[in-house]
């Protein structure tokens, strides 16, 4: 019976009268006994089988006028049910006496509940607290994107509707320098996510979500997804948030006791693997984008993450690009090498200047991911914004569209942007 | 209740806090953030003085652990009634500062602001921790405007269902109602300790 609102069991959620539309007519005189409204201008109901209608129509028993007293107070009552008891009222004290009590009460639901919390108050709570009390377990720093952006996503499903949960959802991501996408629905963006996450999970020791089942899982991130979405013999219901916040605490938790050494730690990707720390900070990448394409599908406003968290991930975006370059190069996709390069010195570079929040200034090596990009080997320059690079990043703007400014080899330009759209997946 | 986190999260969660776990304070928050600001903010009706409540609160919690006991309710129920007393010392606290010579009229302006902030207060509270299908009948019938056949046929439940749900949720919305002390925890925040 509480398939709905009880269905994730999870605590510190708001009332029901969260978020709801137009305000309902007031039912907050709370004077007097009121002539009680009608539904909206439409026509009274006629009564049911029941209750035969006309004047000739028995009175309502006491039972069954007491019973009323709830729908009357909301005004949730067929016309000729409000006269009844409205009537009954009149010459029944206790009812009359519950009657007011309830409609006191109706005067204390609200529906302005479009409050919702500001996101950015997490973080300021959190330091605020530990600036009383330092902690003496604390989250790692380059765990921090991880557990704002998780947040951030969760506070937004704490808001959505049963019915939003079902919302369609395009995913894109370039595959082959094309855009692809796939649809879904809101719970199954959270499933993917959550299958994916549990790639930590299960690099850390942890439980992973997709279970034991009949042999592994598969180990590449779309493997997962695919698993996770053909095993459920239903489509994902809402019921996906708790699992999924809770491994996502659970990581963020189990990180915060692992001592040092764990950042560097190698996650498997299948055909690639990342060290820990650039591992969460790419988990923190996607639930950001996919909380995005979330908010876009249920028409919520969504902002980009903190300057210093929107930086860290352009940072590790920047860092994956030389690799890519050369992958890309291997398989003809991008220029051919122009010099080689010995590793660890300074090689032809683009410089990638990020704009606005998140912002600064990434010098990518393109002979060579051994290589170091360095200012005095510039070749070429790319300026856009950050919350941009971010997008094409992961595949939500064409290559071609991305750059605001650019300046000098248009070869290097044209393979990093492709790069970058590369780092793109499902 | 459906929303009452096990007293097994409760106490994990102080201990958790007491060892100076930065992650339990993220989920402490995470669990509480939307009730203590929504509270502060139904008592207050201002969104800096919410924000500000809403750190006082988890900073107390954060330094003092120890203060929640188990024994006398959820540590919801903590949250709550530290969130409602720090929203009635603000109150005060404005009323005193705005109006420095305290009449007896404006203190009972006063206590009337007190009192209905904190049955508003208290009514956000008591909706958001009944029953979820008593939730689901009031929100049909308030928020979507549906009457009680309407709502029964959403619920899947019979009219007469439908009815009870009504009343018994209004019923218990009442006790909001009732007359508190400011500062014993008021019914519908569970045990007072």
């Amino acid at each position: 019976m509480n398939g709905d609102h009880g269905g994730d069991g999870r605590d510190g959620e708001q009332p029901a009268e969260r978020r709801i539309p137009g305000p309902r007519a007031a039912a907050d005189d709370q004077e007097s006994l009121p002539p009680v409204r009608h539904r909206g201008s439409e026509p009274p109901e006629p009564p049911e089988p029941p209750d035969p209608p006309g004047p000739s129509a028995p009175p309502l028993p006491h039972r069954v006028l007491k019973s009323l007293l709830g729908a009357w107070a909301l005004a949730a009552c067929s016309a000729e049910e409000t006269a009844a008891v409205e009537e009954h009222l009149t010459s029944c004290a206790r009812c009359a006496d519950e009657a007011l009590r309830l409609r006191d009460a109706v005067g204390l639901l609200h529906t302005d509940g479009t409050l919702d919390l500001d996101p950015m108050l997490r973080s300021r709570v959190l330091e605020g607290c530990l600036g009383r009390r330092p902690a003496r377990i604390p989250v790692p720093s380059w765990a921090a994107p991880y557990d704002a952006e998780t947040a951030r996503l969760d506070a937004l499903l704490r808001d959505i509707r049963d019915s939003e949960w079902h919302a369609p959802v395009r995913l894109k991501w370039f595959e082959g320098d094309q855009q692809v996408n796939r649809r879904t629905t809101v719970a199954g963006v959270i499933g993917h996510l959550m299958a994916v996450d549990g790639l930590v999970s299960t690099a850390l020791g942890l439980d992973d979500p997709l279970g034991k089942g009949d042999g592994s899982p598969p180990p590449t991130p779309t493997g997962r997804t695919e698993a996770y979405w053909s095993a459920a013999l239903r489509p994902p219901t809402r019921t996906v948030r708790e699992p999924w916040r809770d491994q996502s605490h659970s990581l963020v938790r189990t990180v915060s006791f692992a001592g040092r050494g764990v950042a560097e730690m190698s996650v498997p990707y299948g055909d690639f693997a990342l060290p820990l720390q650039d591992s969460l900070l790419e988990r923190a990448f996607e639930c950001w984008v996919h909380g995005g394409d979330i908010a876009d599908a249920v028409d919520y406003p969504y902002e980009p993450p903190a300057a210093a968290h929107l930086q860290r991930m352009i940072d590790l975006a920047a860092r994956l690009l030389p690799a890519t370059l050369s992958e890309r190069r291997r398989v003809g996709l991008a220029a051919p090498a122009r010099h080689l390069v010995t590793a660890g010195s300074p090689g032809r570079s683009l410089h990638l200047e990020v704009e606005g929040r998140g912002g600064g200034d990434w010098y990518i090596a393109l002979d060579s991911p051994a290589a170091l990009g360095s200012a005095d080997h510039t070749v070429a320059q790319v300026a856009l914004d950050g919350v941009e690079f971010c997008r094409l990043v992961a595949g939500h703007v064409p290559p071609v569209e991305a750059a605001a400014g650019q300046e000098g080899d248009r070869e290097a330009i044209r393979d990093v942007l492709f790069a970058a759209a590369s780092l793109s997946r499902l | 209740m459906a929303r009452d986190a096990p007293p097994r999260w409760d106490r994990r969660m102080q201990q958790r806090l007491a060892r100076g776990e930065a992650a339990a304070l993220g989920e402490l928050y995470d669990r509480f953030a939307a009730l203590v600001h929504s509270q502060a903010h139904r008592m207050l009706d201002d969104e800096d003085a919410a924000d500000q409540v809403t750190r006082e609160v988890f900073g107390y919690v954060w330094e003092n652990p120890d203060a929640y006991d188990p024994k006398h309710g959820s540590m919801r129920s903590w949250v709550a009634r530290l969130t409602h007393r720090r929203s009635v010392q603000r109150l005060r606290s404005e009323h005193g500062v705005d109006h420095g010579t305290d009449t007896d009229a404006r203190a009972a302006d006063l206590e009337h602001r007190v009192l209905k902030a904190t049955a508003a207060a208290r009514a956000d509270y008591i909706v958001a921790s009944m029953p979820a299908p008593l939730r689901a009948a009031l929100e049909l019938a308030y928020v979507q405007r549906r009457d009680y056949r309407q709502a029964a046929a959403d619920l899947g439940v019979t009219g007469d269902e439908a009815r009870r749900r009504l009343r018994l949720g209004l019923q218990l919305l009442s006790t909001a109602n009732t007359r508190p002390s400011a500062d014993s925890a008021p019914p519908g925040y569970g045990p007072t300790p």
